[in-house]
């Protein structure tokens, strides 16, 4: 086994009393003393911090080319609108691959002389292969080791943050700026993955254990670890990637036609021109069978990822299963989402979770369980 | 009070004995959310997964400490889960079960040998 990585913050993890297990080949802190439950609790009331620095950050760039040379050739591999990302601007997208799946999902910002793209942890040495064989030679993909990357989530963010880096109230969701601080620069996004309004950090290591002591000692917010940011995002409908995405889940099964733009559906300007685009193109226009759905337990028990969905009691007609579940903490009950071959299936038929050989009835409801609160204007 | 490596207690009653578990493996579960429990009058042996339950986090065993029946359980912790962290060695016990061999338990460690297993 590879030695596990540690970001530049595991020593304040550890001051911090972080339960730290392995994830992704890092050693994460999966809850504080406080636990899951009173965190992700107070991330929605307050404001958390949250490590991410084992996600994967991008720097795609050209010495001879232009942005629009660049966004021109992330077209070809990414199914959103790229050219129309204003400068200092964020948007999510995915890599799909030549079915359809997809190879990852990620945050794309346009930073006026290079694009800086998040990914996840567990893909980016795959991407990072994947960008170089598959861009220009003329574009460099570079990806930072040398940053660390925070983000800070909740309704007390704007007022904890911007008492160290100064004023945040211009920021609407998913601008982009770069703020100084101690004599460096931070990459500041209004955007992350709680559904809650909130800030990711790009910054130096060296300044990631200072900036975070700092904004850990303002009222009002608390670290918050792997364990409460699943449920924070489950809540929210948002998908984990190598639970409800994968090389074999086309986005538009996964629900998210959404963040492919006009522009690149059929009809639109920039029509297609992308790795996946037939499956793609295909599946907008007639609603794939194999679809990402929300579920309620009906009783008290957990269901969660891996649990086979059955339309009958017995175990007989397997219609899906379920990629994402857990206990809500805000809703006080168990939800779940995952997939359901609608081929196998009827809406008004009743379906049940199999767990340890019992069969649990679930209803089918909407994402997400938990609205979002993004601060969009 | 005896104690399992498995982290269960167990106190005499008579001829029964109560089992709960004890705080370092309610810490350790994290928040509860969800326990079952088996039915009253069930026959166990010593190692058998008899109950589930489920933290935020995960779902795990309990393992039966000892060969012998169930004989009641604690539905008050099926309804609040939440008691087990928050008292898991008073109110928040788990069921009361009567053993094939009373002299099993003397078998078992004492709380400070428990107390040494964990450190």
């Amino acid at each position: 086994m590879t030695e596990l990585k540690k970001t530049a913050l595991y020593d304040l993890h550890r001051s911090l009393g972080a339960k730290v297990i392995p994830f992704a080949g890092y050693e994460m802190p999966v809850n504080y003393p406080l636990g899951i439950m009173k965190e992700h609790l107070y991330c929605r009331k307050s404001a958390g911090l949250f490590d991410v620095s084992h996600m994967g950050q991008l720097v795609i760039s050209s010495n001879t080319q232009s942005m629009q040379f660049i966004a021109t050739e992330l077209e070809k591999l990414l199914p959103i609108d790229v050219l129309g990302l204003g400068k200092d601007r964020q948007r999510y997208g995915f890599l799909p691959n030549i079915d359809g799946g997809i190879i990852d999902d990620l945050m794309i910002s346009n930073r006026g002389d290079h694009y800086f793209v998040v990914i996840n942890a567990s893909r980016k040495e795959i991407d990072f292969k994947y960008l170089k064989e598959n861009i220009s030679k003329e574009i460099d993909v570079d990806l930072i080791k040398t940053r660390a990357l925070i983000a800070i989530q909740g309704p007390q963010s704007e007022k904890i943050l911007s008492s160290q880096i100064g004023e945040l109230s211009s920021l609407t969701y998913l601008d982009v700026k770069n703020f100084s601080y101690k004599g460096e620069i931070l990459w500041v996004s209004r955007s992350g993955y709680t559904g809650q309004d909130g800030f990711e950090i790009s910054l130096p290591n060296s300044l990631g254990e200072v900036f975070c002591k700092n904004i850990l000692e303002q009222n009002g917010i608390e670290p918050i670890g792997l364990g409460a940011r699943d449920t924070l995002r489950l809540e929210c409908g948002l998908c984990l990637y190598g639970q409800d995405l994968n090389e074999t889940i086309t986005p538009i099964e996964a629900g998210l036609k959404w963040a492919i733009q006009k522009v690149r559906r059929a009809g639109g300007e920039r029509e297609g021109g992308f790795v996946g685009q037939k499956k793609i193109l295909e599946q907008i226009e007639e609603q794939p069978y194999f679809k990402r759905e929300a579920f309620f337990p009906d009783g008290k028990a957990p269901l969660r990822s891996g649990t086979k969905l059955f339309s009958d009691d017995k175990g007989k007609n397997r219609i899906g299963m379920i990629t994402s579940g857990g206990y809500s903490p805000s809703l006080e009950r168990p939800i779940s989402m995952g997939y359901l071959n609608h081929n196998k299936f009827n809406v008004d038929e009743p379906i049940f979770g199999e767990v340890r050989n019992k069969f649990f009835s679930v209803t089918l409801t909407k994402l997400p369980f938990v609205p979002t609160s993004f601060k969009r204007n | 009070m005896k104690f399992t490596e498995e982290h269960e207690w167990l106190e005499s009653e008579g001829d029964m004995v109560k089992v709960g578990i004890t705080e370092y493996a309610a810490e350790q579960l994290g928040d509860i959310v969800f326990i079952e429990l088996p039915d009253v009058g069930t026959s166990v042996t010593k190692g058998q997964e008899i109950v589930v339950i489920e933290s935020v986090k995960a779902a795990s065993d309990i393992l039966a400490p000892l060969d012998g029946e169930i004989t009641e359980i604690n539905n008050a912790i099926v309804d609040d889960p939440s008691m087990v962290n928050n008292d898991p060695t008073g109110e928040a016990w788990f069921f009361k079960m009567s053993l094939k061999s009373q002299g099993e338990l003397d078998g078992l460690m004492s709380e400070d040998e428990y107390k040494k297993h964990i450190e």
